[in-house]
């Protein structure tokens, strides 16, 4: 659904492609902090489109920063790689990164990072008939009923980064 | 009141927060290039592992059933500052004491609130981070750590103890400690101690002040108020060196300069360096942190931490500093005024008990048979002459890095290659 969220989205990644050296991509990133983050980017004060640009634009008030846009709680933030391709219709591919809040509650609906049996996995959340249950977004695995089974919430998944031909590591 | 917050068994609970499978098992932390045990989960001090024990000593039944890791500093590094992070929310007033202890001060909050408060700060702690922490409440530092061992001893506390400065409550808690486990109190002032018939803490909070400054020192004077209730030491004085160094001073006035910083984390490096040597021990990591001043409001706040491991246990003040910049270049961020910078020595060890590894060769011995003389002429020389008579450069940054640890965990925190990993499908 290209929306202008969407342009916005890829004009972040433009920038961040154009931007930042290597080396400050891997001191920056690997800490969920907003204090080591990147320097930020100037903020079009516009949606991308054709024609003259606003005035206004020459005066940058504030900057943009992906690192801050996605991680709302550093302390509670964690990056993590998903593995599999059962979550594809979540938008998660296998290989993917996700970003993973603590702090968040757990709700039906939220995709989770959930340890089942000791097993990290990620799971949508669902309550059907009164009951929690795992469902994954690929019809071929059957939804987990939580009842009765040693699990704990790890995390929710707020955001996935997945990288295009031409932009992986 | 302040509250000393302490995670529990730090290094296995960082381990087990990304690796759910450890829950329950015995699971411990062996130091660099995986000499001895530094870290134990309950289940394995329950197997009569001791802190220290030598790995190649361990019965093979233990070894068979217990999962004993290399340390991964960059990750407790990393957990320990989320935990303080977290913590700074609850206080603007957060002092890292060492890296799985800080004191939250609570001055001006009202007194009722607080106790609701420290819960909420350990359930927040505890969900954001993974990591589960006790917490004591008291007056002064030295009740607040009392407290604190109550709130991991006593199950029914739930994790959080709060210790006035007088009741019953307190009485009996005074009476059953004797005064060698109280915080800073060495065992041959506890003997001495014993001989006057001062045996438990409550008989010390009794006695006079002014008489026991005078048969003791000033230091165990401010003991004895601190057991009253009133506040009397500073963060520095308590160290316990046995265990670990802290060497940290606010600046006189604020300062951005990366320069003065260094400075300064190099000072406190020597001074750190020369503590530990004169006591006989190794540190195996180095801690520095920085802060900027939390209650200059309107002022962009900042405070960070890095840990790095040395790749042997070490008193040489040359590889000390080498890891304290690499530290504190980690973290260095332009743009604040810093009010403080501190380094800590991590997991100190005894010379004499040292673990040899069994990479050492007769190079290494030699190296350190110079090293040895150098640091003695160096600290002779300044004491003899005067404080920084000889004083330390910058170390060269291409220092190799190599450290035995072919067990360590991923740095899940801060290495993009080695992330956690999460299945999908099941």
């Amino acid at each position: 659904m290209p929306s202008t969220r969407y342009c916005i989205y890829l004009q972040y990644l433009v920038g961040v492609a154009m931007k930042l050296s290597d080396s400050t991509r891997a001191r920056v990133i690997g800490r969920a902090e907003p204090g080591t983050a990147v320097s930020g980017l100037p903020l079009m004060g516009c949606r991308v489109r054709a024609g003259f640009p606003s005035p206004a634009d020459d005066h940058l008030e504030a900057e943009i920063n992906l690192h801050e846009h996605v991680v709302k709680r550093p302390a509670a933030t964690y990056f993590v790689r998903a593995e599999g391709d059962s979550m594809l219709g979540d938008g998660i591919h296998d290989g993917d990164l996700l970003v993973v809040d603590r702090s968040l509650e757990p709700l039906p609906g939220r995709v989770v990072v959930i340890a089942l049996e000791g097993e990290p996995t990620v799971k949508r959340l669902a309550r059907r008939g009164g009951e929690v249950w795992l469902v994954a977004s690929n019809p071929r695995f059957a939804p987990i009923p939580l009842a009765g089974r040693e699990c704990h919430v790890w995390g929710v998944v707020t955001h996935v980064l997945h990288a295009l031909p031409g932009g992986e590591r | 009141m302040i509250a000393l917050v302490d995670g529990n068994s730090f290094y296995v609970s960082c381990e087990r927060v990304f690796d759910p499978r450890l829950e329950g098992r015995a699971v411990g932390v062996l130091s660099n290039n995986d000499g001895c045990v530094v870290a134990r989960s309950h289940e394995l001090k329950a197997l009569g592992v001791a802190m220290g024990a030598p790995l190649h000593l361990l019965p093979p039944a233990v070894r068979r059933q217990a999962v004993l890791l290399s340390s991964n500093y960059a990750l407790y590094g990393d957990m320990s500052r989320r935990v303080n992070q977290v913590l700074g929310e609850f206080s603007p007033d957060v002092e890292p004491y060492s890296i799985d202890e800080s004191f939250v001060g609570f001055s001006g909050f009202p007194d009722g609130e607080l106790e609701p408060r420290c819960r909420e700060l350990r359930d927040t702690v505890g969900r954001w981070t993974g990591i589960p922490v006790g917490v004591g409440l008291a007056p002064t530092r030295t009740l607040a750590k009392l407290a604190n061992r109550l709130a991991k001893r006593e199950p029914a506390f739930e994790g959080v103890c709060r210790l006035d400065a007088a009741g019953e409550a307190t009485r009996r808690v005074l009476e059953s400690c004797p005064v060698d486990d109280l915080w800073g109190v060495a065992r041959r002032s506890a003997e001495r101690l014993a001989l006057m018939g001062i045996e438990n803490a409550w008989q010390l909070r009794e006695a006079d002040p002014r008489w026991v400054r005078s048969r003791f020192s000033v230091v165990m004077e401010r003991m004895v108020w601190e057991l009253r209730g009133r506040p009397a030491i500073v963060l520095d004085d308590m160290s316990e060196p046995r265990r670990r160094l802290l060497v940290s001073r606010s600046f006189g006035r604020l300062t951005g300069e990366r320069h003065e910083l260094e400075a300064a984390m190099r000072q406190h490096c020597t001074r750190a360096g020369e503590k530990l040597r004169r006591q006989g021990s190794l540190a195996q990591a180095v801690q520095v942190f920085v802060r900027t001043n939390p209650f200059l409001a309107g002022e962009p706040q900042y405070r960070n931490a890095a840990v790095v491991a040395l790749p042997a246990p070490s008193a040489d003040s040359r590889e000390l500093l080498a890891a304290a910049s690499r530290a504190l270049a980690a973290i260095y961020l332009e743009g604040y005024r810093y009010q403080k910078c501190g380094v800590m020595l991590l997991d100190l060890v005894d010379f004499e008990r040292r673990q040899a590894s069994l990479l050492e060769t007769p190079e290494d011995d030699a190296r350190r048979a110079r090293s040895q003389r150098l640091m003695a002429t160096l600290d002779r020389l300044n004491r003899e002459m005067g404080r920084d008579t000889v004083r330390f450069g910058l170390p060269r940054r291409d220092n190799a890095w190599k450290l035995r640890c072919e067990r360590r965990t991923p740095r899940y925190t801060t290495c993009w290659d080695e992330l956690m990993h999460v299945k999908t499908g099941r």
